[in-house]
């Protein structure tokens, strides 16, 4: 391990710090989704990862990671700014006019980091298949990773990813699932229920694994363990259970806080809440 | 008039298969995406000789977009092949999001455009496809007018970095373009010099631009006759040249004339030289079934159509 599961967990706090600090900083932006998946992030970029911050389009000889659920893009430009690929001076710039962190991520400002705009859901599996078919060609056994909203498995365009990869073999792919139950109108299960998200996958002929997205050792071991079935000839499934909002207790077990900022005083108890370990931007 | 002649009839589609496979053999890097549509296409070459450089998707067209999306990060230039309709209304917001907004380097290449499908009826015959590919920031949109355009287009294309839609057809017409042309996107073909009037055609209807300009030259009208196969960027300067020659101007195309090459034309005059216009273009409907020549004369598309919209801009004339 490059780091200790302290280290790491340091690292999350403050990149959820950051979340809390760039959403109330616009009053807009998605709190909710971004604080829980904190720890994949973490896990992903600083232990997980094979990757340059010395960032080019094609990344060649590195793996690759896509979110298809763009609207969790703060927690995606706080470990990226930590990770390197920028200062973290620019996160205070989120969503404001002129800025290259626009409300979801996008190439068009050329932010490092970032390989194709996301925020319609439901298309990032499917450039993540052609990403790893591009890879192939090239004879490059890199990792492409992908993370996807639960809710947003109700577009259809990832049942047509779903069904082709498998059947394609594309197995350097690894897809992770932000299964936290909640979405814009309510929980999923009453919005329009996943159910049985690993029987259908697995009918698809992917390699469903099963990781608790908000315990650091459960998460690196898991994304660890799912580059280990790689190349395999299926690709990989991470079901990745996690609590929305988690890290901020008013804002964890409900859908309330997907896309809502805090105000002043839900700012001052949300920090309170996560120790400053890196230093604020 | 300038004599126009053809020895056979070819698709466009075909214009584009063979394309393809040439662009696939000058470089490693183009590959091909097909929705269960291989035959149509006319893919089979290349994949014959580059199996491994083709990807069927099956009929799933939104995940084909997407996919090719993802390619270019790899550095390929994927062509994208399915039918008009599929390409683009089906589409939309994969393209404008994976392709356009995020500038990536995927041709999407779409057959059967237009009334001349035929018998599939309405719903495989899109009229709305230039207005909804040309609105979107970035995106080139071309519409050759034969079998050797297209293929000559098709390879510019290969070597153009940057999202294209490709726009072609099914049925066989006359081939009149010079088999060895080089393709320049955004550059207007001369196809007669006249003085009265100023014809612009695009695809299919370029063949009927010239069969009406023949007919005009027997009425004593002189017609100056453009090929737009580029619809954008458009070749403003040389549309801008004509029309302040001829003082009118004709558009024809087999799309809808809200939002096709007529109103680019149009959109250009009014700012920089008003000038009178009439439209050969569908109006705000959908086709039906039926052959393609039946639908071509049903829906006002057909050489003389062009003539009368002549004669009526010419008295437009101040
Ligand atoms: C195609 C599309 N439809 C609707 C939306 C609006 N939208 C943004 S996030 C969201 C809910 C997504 O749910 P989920 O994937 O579970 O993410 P989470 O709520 O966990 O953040 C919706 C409906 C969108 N961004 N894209």
């Amino acid at each position: 391990m490059k780091h200790t599961i302290k280290e790491l967990e340091d690292i999350a706090s403050q990149i959820r710090r950051d979340i809390v600090r760039m959403v109330h900083g616009c009053q807009s932006g998605h709190p909710g989704a971004s604080l829980g998946c904190a720890d994949f992030f973490t896990a992903l970029y600083f232990e997980v990862l094979n990757h340059k911050t010395d960032f080019t389009m094609e990344g060649a000889g590195e793996d690759l990671f896509f979110l298809s659920n763009g609207h969790i893009s703060p927690v995606w430009y706080s470990t990226l700014a930590h990770a390197g690929y920028f200062d973290k001076s620019e996160l205070a710039t989120f969503r404001k006019l002129d800025s290259r962190l626009q409300g979801h991520p996008t190439t068009h400002e050329h932010l490092p980091g970032i390989r194709i705009a996301s925020g319609s859901l439901g298309q990032g599996l499917s450039v993540a298949i052609g990403a790893a078919l591009a890879k192939k060609l090239n004879g490059d056994k890199s990792h492409i990773f992908a993370l996807l909203g639960d809710g947003e498995l109700q577009e259809g365009q990832n049942w047509e990813a779903a069904m082709f990869a498998p059947f394609n073999k594309v197995d350097h792919l690894i897809a992770s699932i932000d299964y936290n139950g909640q979405q814009i109108d309510g929980p999923t299960s009453k919005v329009l229920a996943l159910d049985s998200l690993q029987a259908k996958f697995e009918a698809f002929g992917w390699h469903v694994i099963n990781t608790d997205g908000n315990d650091m050792q459960a998460i690196v071991e898991g994304l660890h363990y799912a580059k280990t079935l790689t190349g395999k000839g299926k690709p990989i499934l991470n079901l990745m259970s996690t609590q929305m909002g988690a890290g901020v207790d008013y804002m964890m077990g409900t859908h309330k806080w997907h896309g809502t900022a805090p105000n002043d005083e839900q700012l001052a108890a949300a920090l309170a809440q996560l120790p400053e370990t890196l230093g604020d931007y | 008039m300038k004599k126009y002649t053809y020895t056979e009839k070819k698709d466009t589609r075909s214009g584009f298969g063979a394309g393809l496979h040439e662009a696939g053999k000058k470089n490693e890097n183009v590959v091909a995406l097909c929705a269960d549509l291989v035959g149509s296409l006319k893919m089979d070459a290349f994949i014959k000789d580059f199996p491994e450089r083709f990807t069927q998707v099956g009929i799933a067209e939104a995940n084909m977009i997407g996919i090719a999306a993802g390619m270019t990060i790899g550095g390929k230039i994927p062509f994208t092949g399915t039918f008009a309709n599929f390409s683009t209304g089906r589409v939309y917001d994969q393209i404008r999001q994976s392709v356009a907004y995020s500038n990536k380097n995927v041709k999407i290449c779409a057959s059967h455009a237009g009334l001349t499908l035929g018998e599939d009826g309405a719903t495989h015959q899109i009229l709305e496809d230039i207005g909804l590919m040309k609105m979107l920031p970035g995106m080139v949109v071309i519409n050759p007018c034969d079998y050797n355009q297209t293929k000559a287009a098709t390879m510019a294309i290969a070597e153009y970095e940057g999202p294209v839609y490709l726009r072609f057809g099914r049925p066989v017409i006359p081939v009149f373009t010079d088999p060895d042309q080089k393709f320049e996107i955004g550059k207007a073909w001369m196809v007669n010099e006249g003085t009265d009037v100023t014809i612009i055609a695009t695809g299919h209807m370029v063949w009927k631009a010239i069969e009406a300009g023949e007919k005009l030259a027997e009425l004593g009208i002189d017609a100056e006759i453009i090929n737009i196969h580029t619809i954008k960027p458009l070749d403003d300067e040389a549309i801008l040249k004509s029309v302040k020659k001829t003082g009118c101007v004709v558009t024809c195309e087999e799309h809808n004339k809200f939002g096709g090459l007529g109103e680019s034309v149009a959109r250009l005059l009014t700012t920089e030289l008003p000038t009178p216009q009439e439209f050969v273009a569908t109006n705000d409907t959908f086709g039906e079934s039926g052959t393609p020549d039946q639908l071509m004369s049903k829906y006002g598309l057909d050489a003389v159509n062009i003539v009368e919209a002549v004669q009526k801009v010419i008295g437009r004339k101040k």
